[in-house]
């Protein structure tokens, strides 16, 4: 009886790219696990219909193969065996390849049949459906990332191992709290993916202000030593865990965890935890927006509750949160104000759709405020901390509300119950984990977040970028107030 | 001729999406556009010839013909009779291919229709983007928080 095999996967890339490697019928020695040595025989060329190729395989088997059918129209090719140490008859074969329009990735349909003789009918149905498609398609998806980014070739490396071991990472550790020099590189380990976990080849990290405050020790109950900080990061999936369902290796993703540690090279989180990219945000980009703007998100859309017309006042407006709050307050149609430490980041904040930006680098702003907003701010969005508390408070408007979301200038004294009472303030002390704590309230938020990008009403913060060796100059550039932006870590 | 394609990746095996498509009567059911449907003369709604009767959200009419429904190859084509889209020899196939490698399925929508020519960017992007996009969406939200 005539066998028949289907095997089809999806490919990150665009269906270019993939074709450009399957379309040649001479390539797999280059990209397939199984197989040793390729050559057209005659000399001719491998895109010649009707022409073969000699196959010698890594276990020693010879194949014989004979190009029928190729069409770059329909992007397929059908090809049969005409000769073969394995005992695979009558063996003709098809790969078809289709876009996948909404996200720009690859569908690849393989397919073949075949006889075997009698009895063997199981085991080269398995060898043709693992052995050769399914390891195919791991194979191009190694080949691929390996072939479009140089920093990707650990992960080529990696991905040959056998599964189940741990694999070496690289991280920067922080041993005792203190300054930034307090971070040092050390030679770790990602342990192999357990249930429902998937381990990761991580490209670029986020670097927020909760990793400074962790280094400094003020949230010691979130970050015993020795430690390794960092919430976010973005890049590939290497292998995935039992029971992970949606998330294949080779799939580029990013995440954010309420346990620290993302400041490394290869990491195993829970898949929960981890976002599928879009294909139009790049590695760096996941990492430099998924928690700020997540974060701007919850405090837009949730918190603050803009409207148009609402008075709303960013602090530290040309910080990678405070440029993403103050451009979408504003796509949402409110007033925004923001305030700024030098006139260089007073132009990239306006840039980012700032209105009116003081530069107020001695935390006196309140009487600019109140000028311009007529009375004051229904809405201020703060990571200042306790140098800006008294302005802040004299900066609101009537029943309006402060959202405390850091202290880059020391933590917060208490705050007395009469200050609010004054003016029916409201004080708010988010954290970000809290309103992401579902995968489904990741997955929206996130949503909302890539939409609100691919739209154009928001813009990507100015990126910069260090190694993650470099994490303690990257830490000291965002506590120096010199930088602007998104800082990411290179792994 | 203007040509439409459009093609996704669903989370969810190709039996159970086929199952919340097939039915050439049941676009309110999940096409976030379509506002009711009906089929005409009383007939099954997979009987090959049958026509489907339904309105868009946005009020508009539309009549089509069943013209091929497959179980075994997850595919459905038909034929429209009436719309106010100015559309001439439309006919569409919505298809489902199974994902071997996870419980995932390759969805494509393709349409082939003539029109004004200063029309087609137009009509495809409303066809393409809106109509098949949509639905195609439509089906991510359903099946994407399954897990």
């Amino acid at each position: 009886m005539l066998q028949r095999v289907v095997r089809s996967t999806v490919i990150d890339a665009p269906i270019e790219r993939v074709w450009a490697v399957l379309r040649d019928f001479n390539s797999h020695d280059q990209w397939h696990d199984v197989v040793e040595t390729s050559r057209i025989e005659g000399g001719e060329s491998p895109a010649q219909v009707g022409c073969v190729r000699n196959f010698t395989l890594k276990d020693g088997h010879r194949i014989r193969e004979q190009l029928l059918a190729l069409s770059d129209e329909q992007h397929s090719s059908t090809y049969c065996i005409v000769e073969a140490t394995v005992p695979l008859q009558r063996y003709v074969a098809t790969v078809t390849l289709k876009p996948v329009t909404d996200g720009n990735r690859t569908f690849w349909h393989w397919e073949s049949t075949f006889d075997t003789p009698p009895g063997r009918e199981r085991e080269l149905r398995d060898m043709v459906a693992q052995g050769v498609y399914e390891a195919g398609f791991a194979n191009l998806r190694r080949h691929l990332l390996g072939s479009s980014d140089t920093r990707a070739a650990p992960a080529g490396r990696v991905a040959g191992r056998p599964p189940g071991e741990p694999l070496p990472a690289r991280q920067m550790r922080v041993s005792s709290h203190g300054g930034a020099e307090r971070l040092q590189p050390a030679d770790g380990q990602a342990p192999p993916p357990g249930p429902g976990e998937v381990r990761i080849r991580q490209r670029a990290v986020g670097v927020n202000f909760i990793d400074i405050y962790m280094r400094r020790g003020w949230l010691p109950g979130l970050f015993p030593l020795p430690g390794v900080p960092g919430m976010e990061a973005a890049g590939a999936v290497l292998d995935v865990g039992d029971g992970v369902s949606g998330l294949l290796p080779g799939d580029r993703v990013a995440y954010l965890w309420a346990q620290p540690g993302a400041y490394c090279s290869v990491r195993t989180v829970p898949a929960d935890q981890v976002l599928r990219l879009p294909a139009q945000i790049e590695d760096e980009q996941a990492a430099a927006l998924l928690l700020k703007g997540l974060t701007a998100d919850c405090l837009l859309h949730d918190l603050g509750r803009v409207r148009p017309g609402m008075k709303v006042l960013v602090h530290a407006a040309a910080g990678g949160v405070g440029l993403l709050v103050g451009n979408w307050a504003r796509a949402l149609g409110a007033q925004v104000m923001g305030t700024v430490s030098t006139e260089a980041k007073a132009r990239i904040a306006r840039e980012h759709g700032c209105e009116q930006v003081v530069v107020a680098s001695d935390y006196r702003f309140a009487d600019a405020v109140r000028q311009h907003f007529g009375g004051g701010a229904d809405l201020v969005i703060d990571g200042l901390g306790q140098a800006a508390q008294q302005e802040n408070m004299a900066a609101l408007a009537r029943c309006g509300h402060w959202i405390s979301l850091g202290q880059a200038s020391g933590p917060l004294a208490p705050i007395d119950p009469d200050a609010l009472v004054a003016k029916s303030l409201t004080f708010s002390r988010p954290v970000v984990f809290d309103y992401v704590a579902t995968r489904t309230q990741r997955q929206e938020r996130a949503q909302r977040l890539w939409d609100a990008l691919n739209a154009g009403r928001i813009r990507v913060p100015p990126i910069e970028r260090f190694a993650l060796d470099a994490a303690a100059r990257a830490h000291e550039r965002l506590e120096s107030r010199g930088s602007a932006g998104a800082l990411v870590l290179l792994a | 001729m203007v040509r439409v394609y459009i093609s996704s990746v669903i989370d969810a095996g190709a039996d159970t999406v086929w199952s919340r498509i097939r039915d050439f009567n049941g676009l309110p059911a999940w096409h976030p556009g379509i506002a009711d449907s009906r089929i005409e003369n009383s007939e099954p709604a997979d009987k090959i010839g049958c026509v489907r009767h339904f309105h868009t959200r946005d009020g508009g009419t539309i009549r089509e013909r069943l013209l091929a429904l497959s179980d075994y190859e997850y595919s459905c084509t038909y034929a429209i009779l009436d719309s106010p889209m100015g559309v001439e020899n439309y006919v569409a196939t919505l298809k489902l291919t199974p994902v071997t490698d996870g419980a995932r399925t390759f969805a494509e929508w393709s349409a082939e229709f003539d029109c004004d020519e200063d029309r087609a960017a137009q009509l495809s992007e409303q066809i393409g983007g809106g109509v098949f996009q949509g639905g195609f969406d439509a089906l991510k939200r359903h099946f994407g928080g399954r897990r």
